[in-house]
């Protein structure tokens, strides 16, 4: 999270992990579509010819929060009191989901505030899911950042494929773990803005305990959520988005133990 | 992770790294040859990165008079200063008539520069103002309207129109130059990555080698140290019992002149064994002193066969030297080398059947058969080699354990010890001793059956 008071914006850092061809483009693509034009920017992907995510894809989402109306000709150049309309951007990466990219992943990863990991529901790629989420790991640590303290939700995409983990399962195995976890079918936009959410909530909860960021963006903590969703141009209500999560609630993690 | 100023959150985005002046002050060209108004492009902090550097006519006439030239000066400078309001858009006008349109370039929601369009003439000017006309009482009127008139006029509209387009131009050329530059950070980062990850890697490798190294140290000290402390009491079990035979402390019956000529033999073999361990870890610690003298292999090779013969003898084994009794001298330790042809001696006839041969065969060598080295061209034809080959016809050694024949306590066929019996230190001594001299040993076949070690040594020329 970066909080910069002279210009007035806060930047909220998503990254969407996985293993390669898991869909974690695929949610950014349709995360651009379901949002609106003004609250989006280009969707930027560096991929190789064969469309295979190279370094990252970034979706940046901007909107303002609402506080105290300000005067006309004093936006950037010269700031005023800090928590007029403090524009909120939120920067949802993905890391390239291929081995060999180790390198890059732990680049993208860097100053994360929150996690989706994006697994593929197919029963062939269980072994794939595994290893990339024990990668995740393995890289936070050597950030010095713990799995146990960020903010993490998981998706099982794919849904619609044949030969996919049954819904029961997947139900089974939400309920068992710590993490909430939504289905999407990312290719047709569902699941996604659910996933979107969930994740959004989890970080928003706890940079708000940590930081008090509801404060600074001078608004109520549980506008932010609501608040988004409508900028972002969504018209769907977010408890229900949230309301799809299966298993465990969405618990923010224990805070960070010094 | 180091910080390597990756900027992946465009936190630090300007303008003047995201794009090329060049390609901007093209597309200022471009446009000025479209609608004929002049661009003008600033970084936030107020540096000119582009423009379209022409005047128009009245401006020119307008800086050939002093104070002309004042009043635009400050009123260019106010431009440059006016801040445009939420829209992103302000006009300024001129004290000629004429107008200015600043804009905001923003990039993902942020202001990081301004463009500046004009002079333009807004439509609905008709006459000379007397702003510019009172300016200078050597203004010509009629000129000054001349000239205005030719400025090109626009309506706001048109105005807006022309600033929406030049926007969304910039935007593309900002978010591939965003996109250019995040890409060439990203690889830069990932590179130097990479990079530390290896050299971490290497670091921990070179960690465990180096610890390696230092207990093959202390495990050859020990070694030493075991063998010399084990030797002094078996010397005293050898002695006394040879006394004891010899009838020193007085007479025995048969049976225990028998049963102590047993302990006698049994302490040598295993003063021999212990001599063979201290021996190879002196090699391996590189303690063993090694003298270089000159020397003739025949004479090593003459006692070498007086040792010999006994064994050959009890296992019906016949054994030859052939050799062309003309051998260069070499340098090296006589004493070691007989070790090393005596154990290898030892070996054939030990896994030779009772009437096969062994033949120890010298010959004198050319040069060197590893011509990978450097200047061999140069010093091949001057470096002599002998070779002494130890054949024997016994049951050989199958190509895949050639190399491991060498290493301590290995044995082909580990069944074989209770056979052929030996500890398997025998051939990494032997290796090491020839090594120590510079030369080398290899194995090859003996037709039609055995195994042939051969020994190459250098000559004392070099």
């Amino acid at each position: 999270m970066q909080l910069n008071f002279a210009g007035r914006e806060v930047t909220i850092k998503l990254v969407y992990y996985g293993p390669a061809l898991s869909g974690k483009t695929t949610n950014l693509r349709a995360l651009h579509q379901l949002t609106s034009d003004e609250s989006r920017g280009r969707l930027m992907t560096l991929e190789t010819r064969d469309d295979r995510t190279l370094f990252f894809d970034m979706l940046p989402l901007l909107f303002r929060a609402e506080g105290p109306v300000q005067k006309s000709g004093e936006r950037s150049y010269t700031p005023s009191e800090a928590s007029a309309g403090m524009s909120v951007r939120v920067k949802v990466f993905t890391v390239p989901g291929q081995v060999l990219h180790g390198a890059t992943r732990r680049l993208v990863l860097q100053g994360a505030d929150g996690v989706a990991f994006v697994a593929d529901s197919q029963l062939s790629e269980t072994e794939n899911n595994a290893t990339s989420f024990l990668d995740l790991r393995s890289n936070l640590k050597e950030m010095g950042m713990s799995l146990r303290e960020m903010p993490l939700v998981i998706q099982f995409n794919k849904r619609d494929l044949p030969n996919v983990r049954l819904d029961a399962e997947v139900l089974e195995l939400a309920k068992r773990g710590r993490e909430p976890v939504f289905k999407a079918s990312a290719l047709k936009g569902e699941g996604v803005l659910e996933t979107f959410f969930g994740l959004l909530h989890l970080t928003w909860t706890r940079l708000e305990t940590e930081h008090q960021l509801s404060r600074s963006l001078g608004l109520e903590s549980d506008e932010f959520l609501p608040v988004a969703a409508r900028k972002l141009g969504i018209k769907r209500d977010v408890q229900s988005l949230l309301a799809s999560c299966l298993g465990n609630g969405l618990k923010p993690p224990p805070r960070e133990v010094k | 992770m180091q910080d390597i100023g990756l900027d992946l959150e465009g936190a630090r985005v300007r303008l003047e790294e995201l794009v090329d002046r060049a390609a901007l002050g093209e597309l200022c060209q471009s446009f000025y040859a479209l609608f004929g108004i002049p661009v003008r492009i600033y970084s936030s902090d107020g540096a000119l990165l582009a423009d379209t550097s022409s005047e128009h006519e009245v401006c020119a006439y307008v800086n050939s008079i002093a104070a002309g030239r004042a009043a635009c000066g400050a009123t260019v400078g106010s431009v440059k200063l006016t801040e445009p309001d939420e829209t992103g858009m302000a006009v300024h006008p001129c004290f000629t008539g004429n107008a200015y349109r600043i804009l905001t370039i923003e990039y993902e929601g942020r202001r990081i520069g301004r463009v500046i369009l004009g002079p333009f003439l807004p439509v609905e000017v008709q006459e000379v103002p007397s702003s510019f006309l009172e300016l200078d009482p050597s203004i010509d009127p009629e000129r000054a309207k001349r000239l205005l008139v030719r400025v090109p006029r626009a309506k706001p509209e048109t105005i807006s129109r022309i600033a929406k387009h030049l926007r969304s131009a910039l935007d593309l050329i900002l978010f591939s130059g965003h996109k250019t530059l995040l890409t060439s950070q990203m690889h830069l980062a990932s590179v130097r990555e990479s990079y530390r990850e290896l050299e971490e890697k290497g670091k921990k490798l070179q960690e465990a080698f180096d610890k390696l190294k230092e207990l093959d140290r202390l495990k050859s000290n020990f070694l030493a140290t075991v063998s010399h402390e084990l030797r002094t009491p078996l010397t005293s079990i050898i002695g006394y019992s040879e006394m004891l035979t010899e009838g020193i402390a007085g007479p025995m019956s048969t049976e225990q002149n028998e049963f102590v000529k047993t302990i006698h033999e049994k302490g040598n073999q295993l003063l021999g064994l212990i001599q063979s361990l201290l021996d190879l870890s002196k090699l391996e610690s590189g303690t063993m002193s090694v003298r270089r003298e000159p020397i003739r292999v025949e004479d090593v090779l003459g006692e070498v066969m007086k040792t010999l013969i006994p064994s050959a003898r009890k296992k019906n084994v016949q054994l030859k030297l052939d050799g062309d009794g003309n051998l260069p001298e070499i340098r090296g330790d006589a004493e070691r080398l007989r070790q090393v042809f005596t154990n290898l001696g030892d070996n054939a006839i030990k896994f030779t059947r009772d009437g096969g041969t062994v033949t120890l065969r010298t010959r004198t060598l050319g040069r060197d058969d590893d011509d990978d080295e450097d200047g061999f061209a140069l010093l091949a034809p001057a470096r002599k080699m002998i070779e002494v080959s130890v054949m024997d016809t016994g049951i050989g050694i199958p190509v895949a354990e050639r190399d491991k024949v060498f290493d301590a306590f290995y044995q082909v066929d580990s069944s074989s010890t209770r056979e052929f019996g030996g500890t398997g230190l025998g051939l990494s001594i032997v290796k090491r001793l020839v090594e120590s001299h510079d030369g080398k040993i290899r194995i090859e076949d003996n037709k039609p059956r055995g195994a042939v070690f051969v020994v190459t040594l250098p000559t004392a020329q070099e």
